[in-house]
Parts: C-alpha cells; sequence; structure tokens
C-alpha cells in the first residue's frame, strides 16, 4: 500500500517537473522563431544582398575604341576583328601532348612555350591563358580544322585597333598599345576601366583623346561558386563604343604629302585660310602604328629608332627649323605697318652688306641691283630685308611675327609633343643668354636666320593668316569642337569687328595686299625664286615665298668653292621651305614644304606645292559639300 | 504472480498495431521524407552518394524502431545497464583502436557503417538513468550515495567522450543525464547550486578548452573577426538563412549551399540549406513538425503507466528538444559552434539510429501504456 502510494508520488514529481520543463520548451522554441523572422523578414534584403555579393562576379571586358574619321568619313583609325587562341587549363586532358600539337601547328618558340608553361602554373585553372592574341586567318582555320584533337583550346574573337592607311597618319594619331602601371595610373578613366588585354593611346590624338574614344566596358555577370569558378552567365551588358572623332583631314592631300616626301626627311601642312582647318599634316618618314599594336619585335623597333631621317620625330609640329626666307613676308609686312618703307623705298644689293666689319652676304653674289619691296620679295634679295630689319629693329618685328602666331604653339592641346619654337627680341637674348642684343643678329633674324625658330606649322599658319586678308585664324584638327563655317568665318572677317573671333592682325589692308603681291611675283612673275613651280591657268594659280636655311655657317672657303647639292655632306646642307597659297585670285588654301637637307626652297620645295595646289584645289568642291552634312553616316 | 504479468502485457500483433501512436509515426515519417528531399538537394539535385547512403539508413533504421516497438517495453527496462556498459566498452574500444579524422578520435568501422558510440550513449543514459529512477525508492533519491552513483554513471561516458575529443556530444550526454536526475526528484537546490558553481568555474573550465575550441567561442561572440578563417561557417550560414526570406529560394534553388558556399551542408549545417530554400514558412513548419514529435512523446509518457516510460519518454523528448535547440541556435549564431546534428536530418548514420531506437523505445511505451514493472 505504501509502495502504491510512493509510486504516485514519484510519479507526481515527474509529471510536475515535466510540465516545467514543457512551458521552458515552448519560451525556447519561441526564440528560435524570433530570431528565424530577425534574419529571415526582417534583415532579408541585407543577407539577399550579401548572398548576391557571394555568388555574382562581374568581368569587365575590353571597351571598344571609337573610330576617327577623315573630313569624308574615310575611317582612319578603326577597329578590326582579331583571331585568337585561349586554353583552358581545367578542360585540357593532356597539357604536354595540346603544347606539342599547338607548337607545330602554330610555329610557336621554345621561349612562347615556357611563358604558357608559367601563365599556366600561376592561374587558377579555369582562367583562360591566352596563347596568341593575333593568329592570322590560315592559322585560324588550321586550330579550327584539327579542333577534335586539341581539348580545352579556345578560338575566341575579339576586337583590336586598326589604322587602315598604316604610316599615312601615324604622327597626327599616334597609336593604341597595352598601357605600363604608371599610364593606366594618372587617367583616371582609364584606372577605372582597365582590364588586361585593353590598350590606351600612347602619343598624338590617341592619347589626348582618350576619354572621349576609350568607350565603355561591356561586363559580363557571372555566378560563380565559392572556389571563384564561372558557373554561369547570368547577364551580358553591352559597352558602348567611344566617340567617333572626325577629323579636318583630307587622307587624299595626306596621301600625296607622304607620296611628294618619300625617302626624304620633311613635313608637308595644308590650312583652310578662313576656317583654320588642317586639310594634311605628314610628316616624313613615317612608320605602321599597325606595329605596335600586339608589341613591335625588336628588330622592327630599332630599324625604325635608328633610321637616320628620324621617323620618330614628328616634324610638323616638333621639327624645329629657322624660316629662311620665308620669313620676309612678315619682315616686309612689320615695315609697311611700321611705316619704315613704302612699296618705292629702294635699296641698292651689290651681294653683300659691311657692317661693323662684319660681312653679310646676299644669296646672289653679283647682287641685284637696286630693289624694290616687290623685287626684293619675288627675287628673295637678302640685302634689302638686312637694310629693312636694321631700320625696323627686331622688338618692332618680333611684335609682327608673334602676332602672325610665331612662337606660340598651334594646336598645343591636341599633342603634347608640339614646341613652341621662338621669335627672339632684345629682352629675350638679355635674359635668357644674358648678353646684349647686337645689330648684326637683326639683320639676319630679318632674313629668317639666327635665333628664329619655327615649325612647319605655324609657317603655314603664318600664310594662312597672309592669305586671307590679315586676321587671325584658330587652327584646328576636330571638326566637331568648332562649328564654325566657311560663311560665319568668312562674314566676321568682312565685318572687321573686334568681338568676331577672327581678330584683325593689320593696321592698313593696303600692306596686306602689298605683301600678297609680292608672293604672287615671287611665284608667278619672271626671275621669281618659284617661278619654274607656277600654275598660270587662274583656277589653280597661287602665291608663295621659298626659303633655304642655312643649317650651319657658310665659310669663306666654302662660298669660293660654290659646291653643288651634291657635293655637300647630307648633314650639311640645307633645309628647303616653303610657304604659298591659293588659289590667288580667291584664296582658300595655305602651306608650308619642309624638306630637310633638301638644297634651295626654289628647287627641293617649291615644285611640291605646284602638285599639292592641283589635287586641293580639285578637291575644294567636293570638299565644300562634305561641309554641309553635320553627320556622315559610315 | 510471473502469470498474471504474462496476461497482462503480451498484446496480440493486431492489439499492438492498433495501439501504436500513428500521429508520431506519421511526423516520423514526414520527417524522414523531408530529410531525403533536403539530401537531394544537398547533392545538387541529383541522386549521389548521400542521398543514396541517407535513404538506405532510413531503409534499415525505420523497421528497426518499428521492431524495437513491438517488444515490450518491460525489455528495454531489463536490457537499460546492460545497454549502458555495452556502450561504455564500445567507447573504450574507440578511444583506443577507432578512427581518426580531423583531429579526433570517435568511430568504430563496422565495414557496412561507421558507428559513432558517443552518439549511442545519448540514449542510452536516459535508458540507464531512466531504469535507476524507477527502481530507487523516493526517499533514497536525494541520499549522498544515490547522487554520488548518478553522477558516476553521467560523468564516466562524458570523459570518454571529451577526450577523443567531441565537446558537442559530451555537453548534450550530459543534459540527457540532468534532466532525468531532474525529472528523477533531485532536490532543486542542488541544481541551483551546481549551475552557480559551473558559472563560477566558467572561466576555470574555458582554460582547459583545446585552441580550437576557445577559437569557436571567440569567432561566436564576433564572427567577423575572421570572415574567410574560423568565422567564415557562421557568417554564411546566417547569410543563407536571411536570405532565404519568406518563402525561401525554392527547392533545389539555394544558391549559398548550390555554388557551395555552405561548409557541412550534409550535417550540421543542414538546416542552413533547407531554410534557404524554403524560406521563414518552411523553416517555421520543420520546427512544428519537431514540437509535434515532443509533445506527442510527452503525451505517451504521461499516459504511461510505468514510471520507467514515464521518465524515459520525458528525458528522451526533452533530449531531443535540446539537439533541435542546441543545433538551430548554433546555425542561427546564437551559440558556439559546437558540432551537434539535427535529429533525422543530418547526416548520419549513429546519430539516426540513436535517435531512431529513441523513437521505438517511446512507441513500445504506447503500445504498452498500461505495463506496469517491478
Amino acid at each position: 500500500m505504501i509502495k502504491e502510494n510512493l509510486g504516485i508520488r514519484k510519479s507526481d514529481i515527474i509529471n510536475r517537473r515535466m510540465f516545467i520543463i514543457g512551458a521552458a520548451k515552448i519560451v525556447v522554441f519561441a526564440g528560435i522563431v524570433a530570431r528565424l523572422f530577425s534574419l529571415q523578414i526582417n534583415e532579408n534584403k541585407k543577407y539577399l544582398t550579401l548572398s548576391d555579393k557571394n555568388r555574382i562576379r562581374e568581368w569587365k571586358l575590353p571597351p571598344t575604341r571609337g573610330n576617327i574619321v577623315d573630313y569624308f568619313g574615310n575611317t582612319i583609325a578603326g577597329n578590326l576583328k582579331v583571331y585568337q587562341l585561349h586554353i583552358i587549363p581545367e578542360q585540357v586532358e593532356n597539357f604536354n601532348y595540346l603544347l606539342l600539337r599547338l607548337k607545330t601547328l602554330l610555329n610557336l618558340s621554345d621561349k612562347k612555350i615556357q611563358k604558357i608553361i608559367k601563365l599556366k602554373n600561376q592561374l587558377k585553372p579555369w582562367d583562360s591563358i591566352i596563347v596568341s592574341e593575333n593568329l592570322s586567318w590560315s592559322q585560324f582555320l588550321k586550330v579550327n580544322n584539327y579542333l577534335y584533337d586539341l581539348v580545352g583550346v579556345k578560338p575566341v574573337m575579339t576586337i583590336s585597333r586598326n589604322y587602315p592607311f598604316s604610316e599615312i597618319y601615324t604622327h597626327v594619331l599616334g597609336y593604341v598599345s597595352q598601357p605600363n602601371e604608371e599610364e593606366i595610373l594618372e587617367n583616371e578613366i582609364v584606372k577605372e576601366r582597365f582590364v588586361p588585354g585593353m590598350k590606351i593611346g600612347k602619343l598624338g590624338l590617341e592619347k589626348t583623346l582618350e576619354k572621349q574614344l576609350i568607350g565603355t566596358n561591356a561586363i559580363q555577370r557571372y555566378e560563380v561558386n565559392a572556389y571563384g569558378k564561372r558557373i554561369n552567365q547570368l547577364e551580358y551588358q553591352k559597352g558602348l563604343q567611344g566617340n567617333k572623332i572626325r577629323l579636318t583631314v583630307d587622307t587624299e592631300v595626306q596621301k600625296l604629302s607622304a607620296q611628294l616626301l618619300l625617302n626624304k626627311a620633311g613635313s608637308i601642312s595644308v590650312m583652310d585660310i578662313y576656317t583654320g582647318d588642317i586639310i594634311a599634316m605628314y610628316s616624313s618618314p613615317s612608320y605602321d602604328p599597325n606595329l605596335f599594336l600586339f608589341g613591335i619585335s625588336q628588330d622592327e623597333w630599332q630599324l625604325i629608332r635608328n633610321n637616320p631621317l628620324k621617323p620618330l620625330i614628328n616634324k610638323t609640329l616638333s621639327g624645329l627649323y629657322s624660316p629662311g626666307s620665308t620669313i620676309k613676308p612678315i619682315v616686309a609686312l612689320s615695315a609697311l605697318e611700321n611705316n619704315i618703307v613704302n612699296p618705292n623705298f629702294k635699296v641698292k644689293c651689290t651681294g653683300k652688306t659691311e657692317l661693323y666689319g662684319q660681312t653679310f652676304h646676299c644669296w646672289k653674289e653679283k647682287g641685284h641691283g637696286f630693289v624694290s619691296l616687290n623685287n626684293a620679295m619675288k627675287q628673295s634679295c637678302d640685302t634689302y630685308f638686312y637694310e629693312v630689319a636694321r631700320l625696323l629693329g627686331v622688338d618692332r618685328l618680333n611684335l609682327t611675327a608673334k602676332k602672325f602666331g610665331l612662337g606660340e604653339k598651334v594646336l598645343g592641346e591636341y599633342f603634347d609633343n608640339e614646341k613652341s619654337g621662338l621669335f627672339p627680341n632684345t629682352n629675350w637674348k638679355k635674359n635668357n643668354l644674358g648678353r646684349g642684343w647686337v645689330l648684326g643678329e637683326t639683320l639676319i633674324t630679318g632674313i629668317g636666320q639666327g635665333y628664329t625658330q619655327t615649325t612647319p606649322l605655324q609657317l603655314c599658319l603664318m600664310t594662312a593668316q597672309i592669305a586671307n586678308g590679315g586676321y587671325k585664324i584658330k587652327p584646328k584638327i576636330i571638326v566637331n569642337d568648332d562649328p564654325l563655317s566657311l560663311e560665319d568665318a568668312k562674314t566676321s572677317m568682312g565685318l572687321q569687328s573686334l568681338q568676331t573671333p577672327n581678330i584683325k592682325l593689320f593696321n592698313d589692308p593696303k600692306n596686306i595686299k602689298i605683301v600678297q603681291e609680292a608672293m604672287f611675283s615671287s611665284t608667278n612673275e619672271r626671275y621669281g625664286t618659284s617661278y619654274r613651280s607656277r600654275i598660270d591657268d587662274p583656277k589653280y594659280q597661287f602665291a608663295g615665298k621659298t626659303g633655304t636655311a642655312q643649317v650651319k655657317r657658310i665659310s669663306k672657303r666654302e662660298r669660293e668653292l660654290d659646291l653643288k647639292l651634291e657635293q655637300i655632306p647630307y648633314k650639311d646642307r640645307d633645309h628647303a621651305l616653303y610657304v604659298a597659297y591659293g588659289p590667288y585670285k580667291n584664296p582658300r588654301y595655305a602651306l608650308s614644304i619642309i624638306v630637310e637637307h633638301g638644297g634651295s626652297g626654289s628647287k627641293a620645295a617649291a615644285p611640291m606645292a605646284k602638285e599639292l595646289f592641283k589635287l586641293i584645289i580639285d578637291r575644294d568642291e567636293i570638299r565644300d559639300k562634305q561641309s554641309n552634312f553635320e553627320n556622315i553616316n559610315i | 504472480m510471473y502469470q498474471r504479468d504474462r496476461l497482462n502485457s503480451e498484446l496480440s500483433f493486431f492489439q499492438k498495431i492498433r495501439e501504436i501512436d500513428y500521429i508520431l509515426l506519421i511526423c516520423i515519417i514526414l520527417l524522414s521524407i523531408t530529410s531525403l528531399l533536403v539530401m537531394y538537394s544537398t547533392d545538387g539535385g541529383e541522386i549521389l552518394y548521400h542521398t543514396k547512403s541517407h535513404f538506405s539508413k532510413l531503409v534499415v533504421f525505420f523497421p528497426l524502431m518499428i521492431l524495437i516497438a513491438f517488444f515490450n517495453i518491460r525489455h528495454w527496462h531489463t536490457f537499460g545497464y546492460i545497454f549502458y556498459f555495452v556502450i561504455i566498452l564500445l567507447l573504450l574500444y574507440v578511444s583506443f583502436f577507432g578512427l581518426k579524422s580531423s583531429g579526433s578520435r570517435r568511430w568504430m568501422d563496422l565495414y557496412l557503417f561507421v558507428l559513432q558510440p558517443s552518439e549511442l550513449m545519448k540514449i542510452a543514459i536516459i535508458l540507464c538513468l531512466a531504469k535507476y529512477y524507477h527502481r530507487i525508492k523516493i526517499e533514497n533519491v536525494n541520499t549522498f550515495t544515490s547522487i554520488m552513483l548518478v553522477l558516476t554513471i553521467i560523468l564516466v561516458p562524458i570523459i570518454l567522450v571529451i577526450s577523443q575529443p567531441d565537446l558537442g556530444t559530451s555537453v548534450l550526454i550530459a543534459l540527457s543525464g540532468l534532466i532525468i536526475l531532474w525529472l528523477g526528484g533531485v532536490k532543486v537546490k542542488y541544481f541551483v547550486y551546481s549551475f552557480i558553481t559551473f558559472l563560477i568555474s566558467l572561466p576555470f573550465i574555458i582554460s582547459f578548452l583545446k585552441p580550437y575550441q576557445k577559437l569557436r567561442i571567440l569567432t561566436f561572440l564576433d564572427p567577423d573577426r575572421d570572415p574567410l578563417g574560423a568565422g567564415y561557417q557562421i557568417i554564411q550560414s546566417k547569410i543563407a538563412i536571411g536570405s532565404g526570406g519568406l518563402e525561401g529560394k525554392g527547392f533545389l534553388k539555394g544558391t549559398q549551399s548550390y555554388l557551395d558556399f555552405l561548409p557541412e551542408k550534409h550535417t550540421d549545417f543542414i538546416f542552413t540549406l533547407f531554410s534557404e530554400e524554403f524560406g521563414f514558412i518552411g523553416s517555421v513548419g520543420l520546427l512544428i513538425l519537431y514540437t509535434i514529435i515532443i509533445f506527442r512523446i510527452i503525451r505517451i509518457g504521461a499516459l504511461s503507466r510505468s514510471n520507467f516510460s514515464k521518465l524515459f519518454c520525458f528525458g528522451f523528448a526533452f533530449s531531443i528538444f535540446i539537439y533541435i535547440v542546441v543545433n538551430l541556435s548554433m546555425v542561427l549564431g546564437l551559440l558556439p559552434i559546437v558540432g551537434s546534428p539535427l535529429p533525422i536530418m543530418s547526416y548520419g548514420g549513429s546519430s539516426m539510429l540513436a535517435t531512431m531506437i529513441g523513437f521505438g523505445i517511446v512507441l513500445s511505451a504506447k503500445i504498452n501504456r498500461k505495463q506496469t514493472i517491478a
């Protein structure tokens, strides 16, 4: 009985204590549900984001660069499909066999094979190794034919920069290539959009217009696993191609320039005298920018670097030359403007002039006799300009020269290798050389020798501003950044108002006319220095001024020897220069030509102008029509 | 006496079938099906090794549970101590000859499958102590000798399991044992005193922990301390559960597990995967299923006539509850990571075997609820 009671009591304890625990269980489960609620309902968004961050990874692809086109819409820097070969190591069954097969198929060097093996050991097994960046079509076909035997090999098509006119535009466009670390870091946009395999502009417009050309990355979103392996593609976001940039240049003129300067060192620039459009800008010799796209070979690089004609220098913008006699229109204009001379002022040329015991020679030993301004320009009489410069003084000459753009960058912002040149004055010498100006230096400055240094493009601009009646123009090479039309330009010049962009550079329009006429005489009248290169047809008729710049002082002995060009060593030969504008009656284009060590301007440079004007003026009409189209569709 | 007992206890086969607790049985079947589906998901939506193995274990252990249910509860009472001693021997065997894996010696190779005796100890201790408190007189419960004896029964396996080392399982064994002490009538003040003593000696205990165990505790306190190392599991687990949201990402669509961000997704972190794919609704559903099971077991205990059945059912219900709480708290970031499986859901034969044996005995208690045990 007692036992029974005890039994009941025992079970009472058990039941009572179970009840306490049961209540505790409910509380604990409620706590767990609350925790679940807070994680899954309250903080769901946060964890969903974290989960997506875990599993979604983005791969940026190289952006597609914008095209650069010439004035007529021809692509001069475009994009081309290239064929590449990738290996995905994790899919390869037998790596050594594969390398052996590829080696024979593509003639890979042992060094290349070593590089692939090294890459394989560095990368994750699912990261692709680029075996060849630029396969030829036949190689690509070959690989595709044997693909069944090449497990783990992936032929890939991608896009690469291409310069269809190869060396014609190198100094204008520059080229693109793989950036180095410094270049990535210094440019914000490049830093942001950089992906391996991307190429950036290294030189010229490709470099300075990087921001506009670069384009945006295409983005591939992949789902990845915990080890970073791509499982599947979720999204493909197309990138935007960089902006298309239309230049003012004319490929035909550019080509002719290249042809004329073939095997010579020199430069040709052609400019629209109203709009400032640069029609051509060629520096010779040039080189093929396509060589740099996939890394230039050492041999090819040495060939370019060691060429004595210096293809790497952009002579149009960075070449500094004494202007020689091409400065004479500015000297004449400055003297007229300052009322130092009038057109009838005459100087007797005896072939030389003495100053403080120093002899200054005219190029013509026998002398020109009595010469007026027109005659002196026509025959390029040095004695006349010695005298005019002496009367004018270098400081007044400097002011005129500066107004016409000498000593100042022409396209500064677009080409970081452009040089500003130099037009001296007395202060400049004192500040920079620490000595006083000597009158003899004024004399030689008057014939474009001495300290004066100009770039070919500056001479072209100077000529253009004389040709358009003496108005300042802003040269440009890109169409879309300054929509000043020919009509606008002409009206603004006609109004002669200072508010318009075309500031007048003269006091009396008569003076400009006198200089223009003198340049006409120089080309189109008997005894003119470029008479032999004239065109009589008024449609093409042009006016110009030759120049022959000494590169070294001519000794007395050499002067007496009167050597032929071929007898002088190449390095010592004079630079040949020519500046001109045309058509004379209704001028539109100005040009400057420089042939390094070409001898005399009349023989080496002026004949090229004849060829150029024929082409430029023939193309004038198409060019005018083209400018009516705001947007060209290619 | 013997004759009467026999007549009283032995039910016919059909009577036994009628007496089975079908609600509990259905819940166990539902849980088994769910576990198979989740296992299928951990295999990436294919029937691979884990799914096959889990299925074959269910196929063996589920009938075993039914078989146990058909034996009279009396026999399980009889086996109580023997079962305990056998498991102690196995634990001793394991600590000398056991299979070593990732630094601990817990398993023995039985050719067909690998047995983890410490998991079986979770059941054996309940069985053993239930028998002890069934037999002891109520006046003797709080005597010094009795308490010392009971503590020895609990401490011997705990020491063996801790030395494997396996902190998680030993804590669960301890809790399972202590609950029987509680139910058996040990004075409340003893529990209070020992709890206070435990709290005071906690820093001392911690100093005895292995470096990796200390790291787990530090990681629990601040998972972002080392997000790619020690904190990785818990951070990824929380991300998976949190990103599941209300409805979950859908069956076989749990990105965290599918893309291998979840470690140990087959075993301790199985709930994480379930919760990611089935969301808050699914998780609460699973919790309700477990709650029904637990309360069904408690009900069986309450209906039982013998104190042995009561003690076993209540103890087993409580230990299942503890397993669930420890496992869920761990994956939810509420407790440090201690290796503890989720009953039936987690991959692992020994844990399932132990749980199925427990269910079997509970079902036997239901069938033989009117049985008295001397």
